[in-house]
C-alpha cells in the first residue's frame, strides 16, 4: 500500500486520495468567446506524461485540494505543493 | 513460405521428428521506405497490417515494434471478447469484431482458440434487474444477440456463484450474451503476425520510434533506433503510450494511461464454463484450458505507466471474487500483472487522423482493447489505406472531443472501464 501525504493532514493511506486532473490548466475565460478548440483542449486534452508528471489530488475525508508531483513510472512522490492562497 | 498448418502436414512433420517446421515469420531488415509504417506490433498494429495486406493490396508495409509482438497489453488481458455495448455505434464496432473473430482461426490457419462460451453480467436487485433489461433492449435493437436471464437460468448456467440467502450481492439474474466469450490471447497476436508476414509485411521487433520527421508540417516517416525510415502515412497503435508519440509529433490527445490488472490461478478442475461478471463486486472471471481461473477487475485509481498493480485494486478485485464464488476463496494466485490502458474521457476508442498530417491514430481502447482486435485492424487498415474513415469507424473520430459527440460507454453500459 502506497502512502501521500496530505498538506492538511499528513501521510495517508492512498485509498483517501482521489486523482483530479493535470495541473497548470486554466479554465477558459467565459466573459469572451471561446471556441471549440479552447473547450477541448481545456475539458479533454492531457499531456499524460511518462516519467515526472504534476498533478491536482484531493484528499477525500478533509477535502484539501493540492499538487502532487509524481514519477508515473516508478510511482515515487517527488513533492508536494498548497493550493491553498493562506500557505505562504 | 512458413508451412500451412494442417492434420496432414502435422502428421507428416511427426514422420520427421518435427524437425521441418519453418519459424513462423521472418526477422527482416529494415527497409529505409515503406507505403506504411505501424507503430506497435500488438493486436491492434498486427492486424492493421494484416488487413492492409489483404484487403487493399498495400504491401510495402513494416511494423514497427520498441519490445516483442504481442509484448504488451495483447498478452497482459483477460482474453474475454464480447459485443455487449448500449450504443448503435459502438455495438457495430464490436459485433464486427465479433464476426471476424468467429471465422478468424480459419481465415489466419492459425487457431485462436475463440470459444464462445457466452458472458454474462450479473445484476444484485431489482432495479439492476430493470436496467439490464433496458441494456437487453438496446442491444437487440442494435442487431446483437442479448437475452435477459432469471436466477434459476444463471444458476444452472454457473452453479459455483453465490446463491446463499445471505450474500452481499444476492443474484437477480442476468444479461447474456451466448456469442461472447474468450480467446487465445498469444495466438491472435501469433495468428496476424505470421498471416501478415506471408503478405510481404516487415514485422521490425526490437526497434524504437524515437522521433518524427515532419517536413513542412507533413509526416514522412520516423527515426528509430535502427535508423531513419520514410512512410507514405503512419499508423500509432501503441495503446498505453499514445501520449509518449503524441509528445513526440507534436499533437494533442484526451487519454490518460492506467494500469489495469488481472490474476490467474492455480490450474484446477472445471468449475465455470462462462464469463461472469458482477459489476456490483468490481469483479469478473472465467477459466481457462488449462484450469486457471483468469480474473479481472477495474482499473488502478492512480495514473501510471509502470506495468504493475497496486494493492487497494488487487484487494478489491479479489475480495469481489470471493464474494462472487465463495468456494474460491482458498484457490491460490499463480500469476498477477498489470498492463499500461489508454483511457478516454468517453471510454470509446479513438480512430482517425492526429492532428499532424500523414500520421493516424487507433488508440484509446482502454480496458477493452483484446477484443476489439480484429475490427480495430480492419478500420484502421482503411483509414490508412484510403485515407478516410469506413462508416463504422467514422463516430470515433477524435474530432468528437470538439463537437461533443461523444459515445459515452462507461456511463451507458456500465462496463468496468
Amino acid at each position: 500500500m502506497q502512502r501521500f501525504t496530505c498538506p492538511f493532514c499528513g501521510l495517508r493511506d492512498e485509498r483517501e486520495f482521489r486523482f483530479s486532473g493535470e495541473a497548470g490548466k486554466t479554465r477558459p475565460d467565459t466573459t469572451r468567446d471561446v471556441s471549440d478548440q479552447q473547450w477541448r483542449d481545456y475539458l479533454f486534452a492531457n499531456r499524460n506524461p511518462m516519467g515526472a508528471a504534476r498533478e491536482v489530488w484531493v484528499h477525500q475525508p478533509c477535502q484539501e485540494y493540492f499538487i502532487m508531483e509524481r514519477d508515473t513510472v516508478t510511482m515515487d512522490v517527488i513533492g508536494h505543493q498548497q493550493l491553498r492562497k493562506d500557505a505562504e | 513460405m512458413a508451412t500451412n498448418y494442417s492434420a496432414f502436414n502435422l502428421f507428416r512433420e511427426a514422420l520427421s521428428g518435427h524437425k521441418g517446421w519453418k519459424p513462423a515469420w521472418r526477422s527482416p531488415q529494415l527497409r529505409s521506405e515503406y507505403d506504411v509504417v505501424i507503430i506497435g506490433a500488438g493486436g491492434h498494429g498486427l492486424a492493421t497490417a494484416y488487413y492492409l495486406a489483404k484487403n487493399h493490396g498495400v504491401r510495402r508495409v513494416a511494423i514497427l515494434e520498441k519490445g516483442w509482438l504481442g509484448g504488451g497489453n495483447t498478452g497482459r488481458n483477460t482474453t474475454a471478447i464480447r459485443s455487449n455495448y448500449f450504443y448503435p455505434e459502438s455495438a457495430a464496432l464490436y459485433d464486427l469484431s465479433v464476426r471476424l473473430y468467429e471465422g478468424l482461426s480459419r481465415e489466419l490457419n492459425y487457431n485462436v482458440m475463440f470459444s464462445q462460451r457466452g458472458m454474462m453480467v450479473l445484476t444484485h436487485s431489482g432495479p439492476e434487474m430493470e436496467m439490464a433489461a433496458r441494456m437487453v433492449n438496446a442491444m437487440q435493437l442494435n442487431g446483437t444477440d442479448a437475452e435477459l436471464i432469471g436466477p434459476e437460468d444463471v444458476r444452472k448456467r454457473a452453479p459455483i456463484l453465490n446463491y446463499r440467502a445471505d450474500a452481499r450481492f444476492p443474484i437477480h439474474g442476468a444479461i447474456w450474451q451466448g456469442r461472447a466469450g474468450t480467446g487465445r490471447h498469444d495466438a491472435v497476436a501469433w495468428g496476424y503476425a505470421r498471416a501478415a508476414d506471408q503478405l510481404g509485411v516487415d514485422i521490425i521487433q526490437n526497434c524504437e520510434v524515437t522521433g518524427f520527421l515532419i517536413e513542412g508540417g507533413v509526416c514522412k516517416g520516423v527515426e528509430t533506433s535502427l535508423g531513419q525510415v520514410r512512410a507514405g502515412r503512419v499508423g500509432a497503435a501503441v495503446a498505453g503510450h499514445s501520449s509518449v508519440l503524441a509528445g513526440l509529433a507534436g499533437y494533442t490527445l484526451p487519454i490518460q494511461s492506467y494500469a489495469l490488472q488481472a490474476f490467474v490461478s492455480e490450474p484446477m478442475k472445471p468449475v465455470i464454463d462462462t464469463v461472469a461478471f458482477s459489476p456490483a463486486n468490481g469483479t469478473y472471471f472465467s477459466q481457462s484450458d488449462k484450469g486457471g481461473l483468469v480474473i479481472g477487475g477495474g482499473l488502478d485509481r492512480v495514473p501510471s505507466y509502470g506495468q504493475r498493480g497496486n494493492q487497494p485494486t488487487q484487494e478489491a478485485v479479489l475480495s469481489g471474487l470471493i464474494e462472487m464464488a465463495p468456494a474460491l476463496a482458498k484457490v491460490k494466485l499463480l500469476r498477477h500483472w498489470a498492463g499500461i490502458v489508454d483511457v478516454t474521457p468517453d471510454s470509446s476508442p479513438i480512430i482517425g487522423p492526429s492532428g499532424v498530417d500523414g500520421i493516424f491514430l487507433n488508440c484509446g481502447w482502454g480496458t477493452g482493447g483484446f477484443k476489439a482486435i480484429p475490427a480495430g485492424g480492419y478500420l484502421f487498415a482503411h483509414l490508412l489505406a484510403e485515407g478516410r474513415h469506413h462508416e463504422i469507424s467514422r463516430p470515433f473520430d477524435p474530432v468528437r472531443f470538439l463537437t461533443g459527440a461523444l459515445i459515452d460507454e462507461g456511463a451507458a453500459s456500465g462496463i468496468a472501464h
